[in-house]
């Protein structure tokens, strides 16, 4: 069964996934939103920025991070001097490497919602007396509905999953830094079959059902259907 | 008439110009009418705001809605104004009702006594509680109109709102738009590329060509000028105002009246005084000089011969006015005997007075029609629009 400490771990990759998850939401709604309309001449770089974790090997990520945040790092410089110290091997670090790693898995789903809404609703909603920011509480946020649905789910089990860039930036420090996908790693290194069957058993369990109710989801919601 | 709209507009996308200025009535149906690409519709979002044209001038009623020179443009949000889209749009995600609430929540108004004038005039009280996507096309429509209006705007902008219905469910919603018209005392501004509904909407035309406006006027009139490609086409026709008079119920016959004269048509059921319109195609009128006796056509009346274009396929249209209704000619013109086209749009003629013939250009030769000359036209056949 579970150890007291892997429980631990349990509870670590809960927080730093749903802090992540909120994170991601509040940065990349206004990215995604940026991304769905500009015509600006920047739109491919951010995208191909935006995209670049879905490629990357985790580790090159998360040995860029580990540089620039470092005390040597321009970025660990900053915190230093701000009085924050380093983020690398904590739970901020973690959280950072996490919402970079898992942004387009939160960005893309929202862009594409964004865009399929188009601008003929927001007019109307002009015509209707509701300003820019109303229109986009009032009708942008529901009809983009399956792509909050999405981001979110995909967005929280992307960053339950990692573990490359959790291992550079985090390292593998219990309570702090020491997720589930790491004490797998921990279990096997170890020989500890049964334990890493159970968290690795449940890891799986937890991807398949979160996948199952986001496609049947998606499937059903009337709104979905309407924009496709 | 006042003319409290003044809109100009120059908007300049390389392939696409608009450069129009304009000034329209505070009041009726001013419908905006051109082929597509003619620049319509880019003008009616360009009065709302939806597009912002770099160089403009807009006053309704007084408010200055853009001027381009002051720096000033009020967003569409701002703007007391009702827009029908092509397509309905409505908000899928709520139903007819809080669709109809969407605007009114927003200028702070009840919704329960205006509302239920309007839901009456659309005839969309039973469906308040569905979701738009289990409406008719037509239905939706009818909504949206009724969404538009429930804000109770000082312009209704209408972009060829029946242009993604078939013909069924125009059918169903065209009695509506002519019981708003009848009923609605803001101005409203229509698009449309469709004749059969500029001429049962409008009362006043704006032609658009190439995104610009090369004649704008009363129906009527503006129908009926000949330096216009709509008279001079096979469709052309002029629709005049007309009022029931009564019924000879012995031949199947209704008499309707017009300023200065009366004709007979087809039995129309309805009421005696009730307002219709009615329109006379040009190839359905020709010319006599002498008052015919003994013709099978019923509507003869007298006329004055106001202007003659040629179509140069070998059709004469001849632009005639109905003295008793607006008949003082001008002077200048009788003692012409050209046949060149001949534009007469300020020379004061009324609504409903105006009438083409399409007669053949060897016709006009022979009878050696002209300018000023007082003749005989006979309607072979009419419609009314209501």
């Amino acid at each position: 069964m579970l150890s007291s400490a892997d429980i631990a771990t349990l509870w670590l990759t809960f927080k730093v996934a749903s802090l992540a998850t909120l994170i991601m939401l509040i940065v990349g709604t206004p990215l995604a939103w940026w991304l769905a309309r500009t015509t600006s001449r920047f739109k491919g770089i951010c995208n191909a920025l935006v995209a670049l974790p879905l490629v990357l090997p985790p580790t090159v990520l998360g040995f860029y991070l580990l540089v620039m945040l470092g005390p040597k790092g321009p970025i660990g410089r900053l915190t230093n001097d701000l009085g924050w110290g380093t983020l690398p091997f904590t739970f901020g670090g973690l959280i950072v490497a996490s919402v970079l790693y898992s942004l387009p898995f939160v960005v893309q789903p929202l862009q594409t919602s964004f865009a399929a809404i188009g601008r003929q609703p927001l007019e109307a909603a002009a015509t209707l007396r509701a300003g820019p920011l109303d229109t986009f509480f009032s009708v942008v946020i529901p009809l983009a509905k399956p792509g909050f649905m999405t981001a979110t789910i995909l967005g929280f089990a992307h960053t339950v999953g990692e573990f490359g860039v959790v291992l550079m930036v985090g390292g593998n420090i219990p309570d702090k830094t020491r997720v589930v996908s790491v004490q797998i790693y921990n279990h096997v290194e170890a020989l500890e079959y049964e334990q890493a069957h159970w968290l690795a058993g449940g890891l799986l369990l937890f991807s398949f059902t979160v996948l199952l109710v986001l496609y049947s989801a998606l499937k059903t919601h009337p709104v979905a259907h309407q924009l496709k | 008439m006042t003319m409290p709209i003044t809109a100009r507009f120059n908007l300049d996308y390389g392939t696409f110009k608009l450069a129009v200025d304009l000034s329209l009535p505070g009041s009726g149906v001013t419908v905006l009418f051109g082929p597509s690409g003619s620049g319509k519709t880019t003008l009616l979002r360009c009065i709302a705001g939806l597009q912002r044209a770099p160089q403009g001038f807009l006053e309704i009623n007084g408010t200055i809605w853009q001027d381009s020179e002051r720096g000033i443009f009020v967003p569409t949000h701002k703007r007391s104004l009702g827009y029908v889209f092509q397509e309905a749009n409505l908000f899928p995600h709520l139903t007819v009702k809080q669709n109809l609430q969407f605007g009114l929540k927003r200028i702070g108004k009840s919704a329960a006594t205006d509302l239920s004038h309007i839901l009456e005039l659309l005839g969309i009280g039973h469906l308040l509680e569905r979701a738009p996507d289990r409406l008719s096309g037509g239905e939706r429509q009818r909504i949206a109109i009724a969404r538009a209006l429930a804000l109770n705007p000082e312009i209704l902008l209408m972009d060829e709102p029946l242009a993604a219905l078939d013909f069924k469910r125009k059918q169903e919603i065209l009695p509506f738009l002519s019981r708003l018209h009848r009923e609605l005392n803001i101005p409203v501004l229509y698009v449309t590329h469709a004749q059969q509904e500029m001429a049962q909407l409008a009362d006043y035309l704006v032609i658009m060509d190439e995104g610009r406006s090369p004649a704008s006027g009363p129906l009527a009139e503006t129908l009926s000028r000949l330096d216009m490609p709509l008279a001079l086409d096979r469709n052309a026709a002029t629709v005049w105002p007309v009022t029931i008079a009564g019924h000879e119920a012995e031949y199947h016959l209704t008499h309707v009246t017009f300023a200065g004269g009366s004709i007979s048509l087809p039995s129309f059921a309805a009421k005696i005084g009730t307002p219709l319109r009615l329109q006379i195609y040009a190839r359905d009128v020709s010319i006599t000089l002498q008052k015919p006796t003994d013709t099978s056509i019923l509507n003869v009346l007298p006329a004055v011969i106001t202007g003659i274009a040629d179509d140069e396929r070998g059709h004469s249209i001849v632009q005639l006015v109905l003295p008793g209704i607006a008949g003082d000619t001008d002077p200048a013109q009788q003692s012409s005997a050209s046949e060149i086209r001949q534009p007469i749009a300020d020379k004061g003629a009324g609504q409903g007075n105006s009438l083409l013939a399409h007669i053949t250009l060897k016709s006009a030769k022979l009878l050696k029609l002209r300018t000023g000359m007082a003749v005989y036209v006979q309607i072979k056949g009419t419609s009314i629009l209501n």
